[in-house]
């Protein structure tokens, strides 16, 4: 019996762009480069059904258009490249105090205290921002992840963290992430596999060992 | 008592503030002149007409005609609404939802009015038809133009933060929630402001009108109360139509926001 993979995008194709096609396994990363301007941003938004698209993405067999979209976006995860904020506090941003990411460590080593979340948005700096929004995105429990050049803003050290908790919300929960980087040496570092994003379609790269 | 009969005189000499008000914004070089005297030049030509147009209308009094003057008065408050929009809905839905939220609104309110609270026997008497759907029509009018023009204006300004909180997963009601509930707001601040200084800070147009023709006040003010009710409810249930219209316009069933159904802004 031919198992199928976890998550497949089908034949993506979006504006002048695609077709893309790939697939991820549990708990697997792929890594994604290119071009800027060429399109990842758009494509990482299409998987997550943000734009108008033909083609189909699956996740564990369901398709996407089965899915009510606002659910799939629940379980099919988008952090942007750059993090919003709406209200005037952290914690309106975070529907539940009580969830466990916010008290396994994960907060302290992104560089927080709990109180935190009674903190003014507007005293945060955009990487502190950026950091809390992974947590944000998080407590949401994904079963994937689609990340647009998530470390882009911070420095090495919380770089460093992000990427060891996503490797630890990667494993514990076996959600794939889908990972958008310019920084070649991040791309070795997190991903099982990676692509070359082009207008239209994906190029395999070598894997560097 | 009989009301005192203006002369070309006396509206002579107030419009000759207005020049003088022209006058002060050329020597101050405010450039409003131009709309002033624009809006001046409108107001006596728009209204000597409509005194002329409701003599006839009084004369000959018939449901037909009361109705079709209700539906010029309908027409000329959309446009208006439109008018006053940064950045339009594309297309015939703009129109639309704006006549749609106006005419459910007013034209119930006052139909109700009319019929069971005024009792006026036949309910299209001119003399109490046309005064009170202008009054309820003019401030749905506003409320309306006020909530679209925000709302427009508001999802296209905060389009990232809606699009952030799709990604989080909150369908297309809880995302744009926030504005919606903003743009309610300002649709109603006119009418709750006026409710809450009528009587204290001024004595509003009504009353005034009535007690210059000669109904005694306590009489009067009673009209006034009624009348601001049927303002808030008119303007309230119009705002609320035209957010939820427009609003769900904007988002297709996928819970995107569609801004390529916004006109560009002026």
């Amino acid at each position: 019996m031919k198992t199928v993979s976890f998550f497949i995008v089908d034949d993506l194709r979006y504006l002048e762009n695609g077709s893309y096609s790939f697939a991820v396994e549990r708990g697997k990363c792929i890594g994604l480069s290119g071009q800027s301007g060429i399109g990842k941003s758009q494509l990482l938004k299409s998987i997550a059904d943000l734009i108008p698209h033909t083609g189909e993405v699956y996740l564990e067999g369901v398709a996407c258009s089965d899915i009510d979209a606002p659910e799939w976006r629940r379980q099919v995860a988008l952090v942007p490249a750059e993090s919003l904020w709406w209200y005037d506090t952290v914690q309106g941003h975070f529907p539940n105090l009580e969830h466990r990411f916010l008290s396994c460590g994960w907060l302290s080593e992104l560089g927080f205290e709990p109180s935190v979340m009674s903190w003014q948005v507007a005293r945060l700096s955009t990487g502190e921002r950026q950091r809390l929004a992974l947590l944000r995105a998080l407590v949401n429990e994904p079963r994937v992840l689609l990340l647009d050049e998530p470390t882009s803003g911070l420095d090495p050290l919380y770089a460093a963290r992000y990427e060891n908790i996503l490797a630890q919300y990667r494993i514990q929960y076996g959600a794939p992430l889908i990972w958008v980087t310019h920084d070649r040496e991040q791309l070795l570092r997190v991903a099982d596999a990676a692509y070359m994003v082009e207008k239209k379609g994906l190029k395999r790269l070598p894997s560097m060992v | 008592m009989n009301i005192i009969s203006l002369g070309a005189l006396d509206l002579a000499l107030a419009a000759s503030l207005l020049l003088l008000l022209a006058l002060v914004s050329v020597l101050l070089s405010l450039d409003l002149e131009k709309k002033l005297l624009l809006s001046g030049l409108r107001t006596i030509i728009q209204l000597l007409l409509i005194g002329q147009v409701l003599r006839v209308l009084f004369a000959n009094a018939n449901p037909w005609w009361i109705i079709c003057m209700a539906l010029v008065m309908l027409l000329v408050a959309v446009r208006e609404v439109r008018a006053r929009q940064q950045r339009r809905l594309k297309g015939i839905s703009g129109y639309w939802i704006s006549t749609f939220s106006i005419f459910i609104s007013s034209f119930t309110v006052t139909f109700l009015a009319l019929t069971v609270m005024v009792h006026v026997r036949p309910w299209w008497t001119p003399q109490y038809a046309i005064p009170l759907l202008g009054m309820v029509l003019g401030n749905t009018m506003t409320g309306v133009a006020l909530a679209s023009d925000r709302l427009t204006v508001q999802l296209y300004e905060q389009r990232n933060v809606v699009e952030q909180r799709l990604l989080l997963g909150q369908s297309w009601q809880t995302a744009c929630g926030d504005i919606r509930r903003e743009c309610a707001r300002t649709g109603m601040v006119p009418i709750i402001n006026s409710m809450a200084a009528a009587g204290v800070v001024s004595l509003p147009g009504m009353m005034t009108g009535q007690i210059l023709g000669g109904t005694p006040p306590v009489e009067a003010v009673k009209y006034q109360i009624l009348i601001m009710f049927l303002i808030a409810a008119g303007t309230g249930f119009g705002v609320i139509c035209s957010i939820w219209m427009a609003s769900r316009h904007l988002f297709d069933k996928r819970h995107r926001l569609c801004l390529d159904q916004l006109l560009a802004g002026k």
